[in-house]
C-alpha cells in the first residue's frame, strides 16, 4: 500500500475539493451476450451534490450503479469510487467502498425476517462489531427516526410495513453507517404523490445535514425538479449529457426533448415553479 | 483496531476558562468507543462544550454527545458546533428521545404464555387440517360433476415428479432395508436352525408395513416439503391471491392435481418398494444364507398370503392424502417471509412422517386385532 493511497482511504470526502470527482467513470462498457448496454460511457459525480439519473426502461441505469457499487464486473472500463478502484478484488478497497457506500434499493431489500431496528443494526454489527449495544441500538433508532418512521417502527418486521415505510427503513439502513455517499435506486416508485414529496423532502434534508453525495436513479420528473443539482440522461449507451435540468430541458436529442417538454414533464416544471413542491 | 493517535478524538479542560471542555480529532463512527470513554472520563463540573476545533463529525458524535448533555444536565445553549455542523446537529436533535421498550420474552409468565399458545396454535393446525381435507374432498366431487375443471397436465406433470423420479430412491433404499431385515432376522433364527424362516420374516415385513410405510416416510421428506415450498413461495409472492382474483379456485388448480398424483403414485411406489425389499432378501439368501433364489421363491409361494399385501397397499392412499393435504394446507399458510417459507417447510416434514407412523401403529394394531 503507498502512501498516496492510504492518504486518500483515509480522506474519503475531505481531500475532495469541488473539482475532484467523487465517483469518476471512464469508457465504462457493459454487455449482456451480444447485448450491449454501455460503451465507452463517461459520468463524474461531484461531492455534496445530488445527481439525477435519468433514461428509459432498459438503458441500464440499475446497471451503472451495480458496476459502481461493484455489485457487476464491467466488460471495459474503469471507474474510480471515494478514490479507490471500483474493480479492486482486494480486501482493503472492497472494505473501504462497503463503509463508505449506502444503498437503497428499489423495494428496500430488507431481510425479510429481521425486525426493522436489526436490519439497521446488520452494517453497524459487521463494521463496527466493537460498539456497545445500547449505543448501537440507539444509533439505530437514531437513523430510523432521521429516516421520518415513528420510534415504535424499530420492534415490526417489514412484512407489516407499508411500501412507503420500507423505503424509509431501507433508507435508515443505508444510513447506518454514515456514509458520505448515498445511491438510491427508484427512490419514489410506487409512492403515492404525497409519499413521494416527503421522500423528496426528506432526501433533501438529509443530503444538506448529513454532507452526502446522492446518485440517485429516477423515472420521477417531479423529483428532478425538486431536488436534484444536476441531471445525467442515459441514451444511446451513453451518458449524452449532464448539467442542471434548465440546460437539459434545451438539449436538442429527441428522448431528450420527449421526456422533459412531453405533458408530463410540463406538468412537473409548472409546479415547481409555482412553488407547490419546494425542497 | 489500531488508530492514529493524531485522528482520535480527545477532550481537554480549556486552559483561561476552567469550565469549558475543548473537543479536537474526529468524532465519528470509527472512533465510537473512544468517544465513549472520553466522555465518561471528562472532568465533572463542566459547563460548555466547544466542538468548533473538531475535525469531523457524524451522527454517532452528535449522538454521544447529546447523550452526555442530558446525563449532566446541560442544555443546548452549552454547545459550540461548526457553522458546517450545525444542519446535523440540527437533524438529530429535532428527532426526540422516546425509546421503545424492549419486549420482554424471558421469565416464567412468559414462558406460560408461550406454553398456551403453542397448545392453541397446535389446535388450530388440526382444525384446519381436518377443514382442508373436507374442503378438498368436496371440491374432488364437484370436480367430478365437472369435468373441465380437472387439470390434467398439472396433475401429469406431478405424477412425474412425485412418482417417476423417485422410483430410483425409493427401490434403492427398500433393498437395501430388505437385506438388512433378512441379515437381522438370519442371526437369530440360524439359533434355532431355522433360518428358513427368513423368507416369511422378510415377505410379511415387507408386504404389510415397511413397503408402504419406507415409502410414505421417504414422500414425506421428498414431496411434502416440495409442496409446501413450491406453494409458499407462491403466496409470498402474491401468485396465490392473483390465482383468486382471476376467478380461479387455488385448491383447484394447485393443491387437487398433487393430491390426486400422490393417490395414483404412492400406492405403485408402494409396490415398487414391497418388491425390492423382497428382491434384497431374496439376495442376502442367495449370498450369504445358502438359500438358492429357486428355494427362496419355491419358499414364498407355499407360504405367502395375498391378504399381507392388501394390507400393505391398503394404507397407500391414506398415507398419499396425508402427505399431500399437509405439504399444500402448510404451504397455504405461509406468511410473506423468506423464514415462513423455511418454518412451514420444517412444519410439514414433522407432521407428515409423525402422522405416517401413528396411523400405521393404530392401523397394525386394529388389523392385528380382525385377525386379517
Amino acid at each position: 500500500m503507498t502512501t498516496s493511497t492510504s492518504q486518500r482511504r483515509e480522506d474519503p470526502c475531505e481531500n475532495a475539493d469541488d473539482t475532484t470527482p467523487i465517483i469518476r467513470v471512464r469508457g465504462l462498457s457493459n454487455r449482456f451476450g451480444d447485448q450491449i448496454v454501455h460503451e465507452d460511457l463517461d459520468l463524474d459525480v461531484r461531492p455534496g451534490e445530488i445527481l439525477g439519473v435519468v433514461g428509459g426502461s432498459g438503458t441500464g441505469k440499475s446497471v451503472l450503479m451495480r458496476s459502481i457499487i461493484g455489485l457487476r464486473r464491467p466488460d471495459a472500463g474503469e471507474i474510480e469510487v471515494l478514490g479507490v478502484d471500483a474493480r479492486s478484488e482486494e480486501q482493503e478497497d472492497r472494505l473501504h467502498i462497503e463503509r463508505n457506500t449506502g444503498v437503497l434499493f428499489q423495494d428496500g431489500a430488507l431481510f425479510s425476517s429481521l425486525t426493522v431496528g436489526e436490519n439497521v443494526q446488520v452494517p453497524l454489527k459487521e463494521h463496527h462489531s466493537d460498539i456497545s449495544d445500547s449505543l448501537r441500538y440507539e444509533l439505530a433508532l437514531l437513523k430510523v427516526k432521521l429516516s421520518g418512521l415513528p420510534a415504535d417502527a424499530l420492534n415490526k418486521l417489514p412484512s407489516q410495513l407499508s411500501g412507503g415505510m420500507r423505503k424509509r427503513a431501507g433508507l435508515a439502513r443505508a444510513l447506518a453507517l454514515d456514509p458520505p455517499l448515498l445511491f438510491l435506486d427508484e427512490p419514489t416508485a410506487g409512492l403515492d404523490p404525497i409519499g413521494a414529496a416527503a421522500f423528496d423532502r426528506l432526501t433533501r434534508t438529509l443530503q444538506q445535514a448529513l454532507g452526502l453525495t446522492v446518485f440517485l436513479i429516477t423515472h420521477d420528473l417531479d423529483t428532478l425538479y425538486a431536488i436534484c443539482d444536476r441531471v445525467a440522461v442515459l441514451a444511446d449507451r451513453k451518458v449524452v449529457a449532464v448539467a442542471p435540468l434548465a440546460e437539459i430541458e434545451q438539449l436538442d436529442h429527441p428522448w431528450v426533448q420527449e421526456y422533459f417538454n412531453g405533458p408530463r414533464g410540463r406538468a412537473a416544471r409548472d409546479s415547481k415553479r409555482d412553488g407547490n413542491r419546494e425542497t | 483496531m489500531t488508530a492514529p493517535t493524531s485522528n482520535a478524538p480527545t477532550l481537554d479542560v480549556d486552559h483561561q476558562a476552567g469550565d469549558r471542555l475543548q473537543l479536537r480529532g474526529r468524532w465519528t463512527l470509527e472512533y465510537a468507543n473512544a468517544i465513549g470513554h472520553a466522555l465518561r472520563d471528562a472532568p465533572k463540573g463542566m459547563k460548555r462544550i466547544d466542538a468548533t476545533a473538531v475535525d469531523r463529525l457524524d451522527s454517532v458524535g452528535v449522538l454521544q454527545l447529546l447523550r452526555y448533555a442530558r446525563r449532566h444536565g446541560l442544555d443546548d445553549a452549552a454547545f459550540a458546533f461548526r457553522e458546517d455542523h450545525h444542519a446535523l446537529v440540527a437533524a438529530i436533535e429535532d428527532v426526540a428521545d422516546d425509546r421503545p421498550k424492549k419486549r420482554r420474552e424471558y421469565g416464567f409468565v412468559a414462558a406460560l404464555g408461550r406454553l398456551g399458545f403453542a397448545v392453541q396454535d397446535n389446535w388450530k393446525e388440526i382444525i384446519a387440517l381436518v377443514s382442508f381435507l373436507g374442503e378438498n374432498l368436496f371440491k374432488m366431487l364437484r370436480m367430478a360433476k365437472e369435468p373441465r375443471r380437472f387439470r390434467a397436465i398439472a396433475t401429469v406433470h406431478h405424477m412425474e415428479q412425485v412418482g417417476l423420479d423417485a422410483v430410483p430412491l425409493v427401490a434403492l433404499l427398500s433393498y437395501l432395508v430388505g437385506a438388512v431385515i433378512a441379515f437381522l432376522g438370519a442371526t437369530i433364527l440360524a439359533d434355532f436352525g431355522a433360518t428358513i424362516f427368513v423368507v416369511e420374516l422378510v415377505n410379511v415385513a415387507f408386504l404389510r408395513e415397511f413397503g408402504v410405510l419406507l415409502t410414505a416416510i421417504l414422500l414425506a421428506g421428498r414431496t411434502a416439503s416440495a409442496f409446501t415450498a413450491q406453494i409458499g413461495a407462491m403466496v409470498s409472492r402474491e401468485e396465490v391471491d392473483a390465482i383468486r382474483t382471476l376467478g380461479l379456485d387455488p385448491v383447484d388448480l394447485l393443491v387437487i392435481p398433487r393430491i390426486l398424483a400422490l393417490l395414483i403414485m404412492l400406492p405403485l411406489l408402494t409396490f415398487i418398494a414391497m418388491m425390492s425389499g423382497l428382491l434384497g432378501g431374496m439376495s442376502v439368501g442367495a449370498f450369504s444364507l445358502d438359500i438358492p433364489p429357486q428355494a427362496y421363491l419355491a419358499r414364498m409361494h407355499e407360504t405367502i398370503h395375498f391378504r399381507h399385501f392388501l394390507v400393505g397397499m391398503s394404507k397407500a392412499p391414506v398415507f398419499a392424502l396425508i402427505i399431500g393435504l399437509i405439504g399444500c394446507l402448510e404451504g397455504l399458510q405461509v406468511q410473506g417471509t423468506a423464514q415462513s417459507v423455511g418454518e412451514r417447510t420444517t412444519s410439514a416434514v414433522v407432521q407428515t412422517i409423525s402422522l405416517v407412523i401413528i396411523i400405521d401403529a393404530i392401523a397394525a394394531i386394529w388389523f392385528m386385532h380382525m385377525d386379517w
